[in-house]
């Protein structure tokens, strides 16, 4: 009952921010509005991310693939099938597949070598819309949640983690595409905004940081939706006029180990709610 | 008998302090080489739509720049600005101003040339998402600086409008490495739609010069 009310006025509040698009002074309006309203369901019970978490639970314990197993027994590199602070040390390497990984390459990984499944469709369905449900997105939203309330700590020992940040670290500050855009050009430096859209300096290590990368994977109200980083990220590069990068790829990972280092020692409270 | 030990003492303490040292250049992460990033770029981008391919790759400027993270040495500088000067191409006629009011839209839209837009989407400037503009618009960006009243404190003159239509043809023919998109040179607006959001900001009718 309680959430049907609150799916409702998530519905109410996409209109407006919709309408908000025209005119402008309704915008700021409903800016106030979703922040108050952010304010008011602090209470996990009311944030239909839940719903995502819920779902992502009953999917890691379903015994899928050619194999017929679930995957309880997958490695998120604390051990197999242990959870909890899982997610607040990703990226990082794994040893099996000689790799740096982030959360969803490495739930593809456990798909493919731990169930053998077939992963086309999964992939095909990677982020939600009007009738697409997406396995990675609650999955993620599973296992993120079990790093809740923790901090952020990244490993960066092994020669590949170096390369992986270093690598991410130049990624932020490339420039590319019609619009001459890096990262950097939106992330980099303090208290800018677009439009009348905040933007958090992402280009150091600290508070706008942390609370960025604490606050995802995070249900947007402007799309309906559950996001994860992968999401985002896509969704920055599709402003910055480049192609779509591709699902789980090694540049995606690389610059969310980058900006999850200079997230380090943030408090994770996810799945979150915003705009 | 002291003597052994407190040289074995400090062999200790000079032994932890290289480590230590060793330690933090170890944490510092080395820079990646330009070879290893392009190759994780090309990794990420690997089968881009026809005609996009040349997004991915980087011009030598756009190159340069990310380089030095916009603040390039002098010789570096110089071999930009040159090299961005030689893009510039004003109208025929030599009259750089069009229609504000068209030149407005140019202004508020941001859309265009994403991988979710159509083809035939119109192309924008998006320059409110960076420039405050219309004193009566209030969603502007702080990206950049403020461009109110902009023809009306240049006196409106025709010099200044021609500069102008330069520094959006092609930011960084004023300055190197700006954050100001090329949109020019990359043959992202057209020259009517730059005439025209240069007459935004020369107009003396334009709502940017009347508060
Ligand atoms: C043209 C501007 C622009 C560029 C370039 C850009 N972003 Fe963004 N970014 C935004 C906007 C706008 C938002 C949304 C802010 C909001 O909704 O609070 C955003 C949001 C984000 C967020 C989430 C912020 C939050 O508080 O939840 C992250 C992380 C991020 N960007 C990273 C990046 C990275 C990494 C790149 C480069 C690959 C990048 N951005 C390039 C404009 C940009
Ligand atoms: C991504 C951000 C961004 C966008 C989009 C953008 N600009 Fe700029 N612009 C800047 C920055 C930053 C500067 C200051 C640095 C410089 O001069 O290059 C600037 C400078 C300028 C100047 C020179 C101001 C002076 O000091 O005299 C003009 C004129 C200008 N922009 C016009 C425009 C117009 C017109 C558009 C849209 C067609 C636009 N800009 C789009 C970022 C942007």
């Amino acid at each position: 009952m309680r959430l049907l009310t609150v799916l409702g006025s998530l519905g109410f509040l996409l209109f407006a921010t919709l309408s908000g698009l025209e005119a402008q002074q309704t915008t700021d309006v409903t800016e106030q509005e979703i922040e108050r309203y952010r304010a008011m369901i602090s209470d996990p019970m009311a944030n239909p991310a839940f719903l995502n978490v819920d779902r992502g639970e009953a999917l890691w314990s379903t015994a899928r693939g050619s194999k017929n197993v679930s995957l309880q027994q997958c490695d998120l590199g604390e051990g197999a099938g242990k959870l909890e602070g899982a997610y607040a040390k990703l990226p990082r390497y794994f040893a099996d597949a000689d790799r740096v990984m982030d959360i969803e390459q490495r739930l593809l990984w456990c798909m493919q070598s731990l169930q053998d499944l077939e992963t086309t469709d999964i992939v095909r369905r990677r982020f939600s819309g009007p009738g697409v449900v997406s396995d990675l997105e609650d999955l993620v939203a599973f296992v993120a949640n079990k790093s809740s309330g923790m901090k952020f700590a990244v490993s960066i020992s092994s020669l590949k983690e170096r390369e992986m940040l270093a690598v991410g670290e130049a990624l932020f500050y490339r420039r590319s595409a019609v619009m001459d855009f890096s990262c950097a050009t939106c992330h980099g430096d303090d208290g800018k905004r677009i439009r009348l859209q905040a933007l958090p300096n992402l280009a150091k290590p600290g508070k706008p940081a942390q609370e960025t990368m604490g606050s995802w994977p995070t249900y947007r109200v402007s799309q309906s939706q559950m996001r994860t980083m992968q999401h985002r990220l896509w969704d920055c590069y599709r402003q910055m006029r480049m192609p779509a990068p591709d699902y789980a790829s090694d540049g995606i990972t690389a610059l969310t180990l980058y900006l999850t280092k200079q997230a380090e020692g943030g408090d994770i409270v996810v799945p979150s709610i915003k705009r | 008998m002291m003597m052994p030990k407190f040289v074995f003492l400090c062999a200790i303490a000079f032994g932890t302090l290289v480590a230590h040292i060793g330690n933090v250049w170890g944490q510092q992460p080395a820079k990646a080489s330009l070879e290893q990033v392009e190759a994780y770029v090309r990794n990420t981008w690997k089968s881009p739509p026809a005609g996009w391919e040349s997004r991915i790759k980087q011009d030598e400027t756009q190159r340069v720049c990310s380089q030095f993270r916009n603040d390039p040495p002098r010789a570096e500088y110089a071999a930009i600005k040159a090299r961005e000067i030689a893009t510039l191409v004003f109208p025929a006629d030599g009259n750089v101003l069009g229609s504000w009011k068209a030149g407005e839209a140019v202004a508020q839209t941001g859309t265009g040339g994403q991988f979710s837009d159509k083809d035939d989407t119109v192309r924008g400037g998006n320059c409110y998402a960076c420039h405050q503009m219309a004193p009566k618009e209030l969603s502007y960006g702080t990206l950049g600086p403020s461009l109110a009243e902009y023809g009306k404190i240049r006196k409106f003159e025709s010099a200044e409008a021609k500069a102008a239509y330069a520094k959006i043809f092609n930011a960084q023919s004023v300055l190197p490495c700006s954050s100001m998109p090329r949109f020019g040179a990359h043959k992202f607006l057209t020259e009517q739609q730059i005439k025209d959001v240069t007459a935004y900001l020369f107009d003396p009718a334009s709502p940017v010069n009347n508060p």
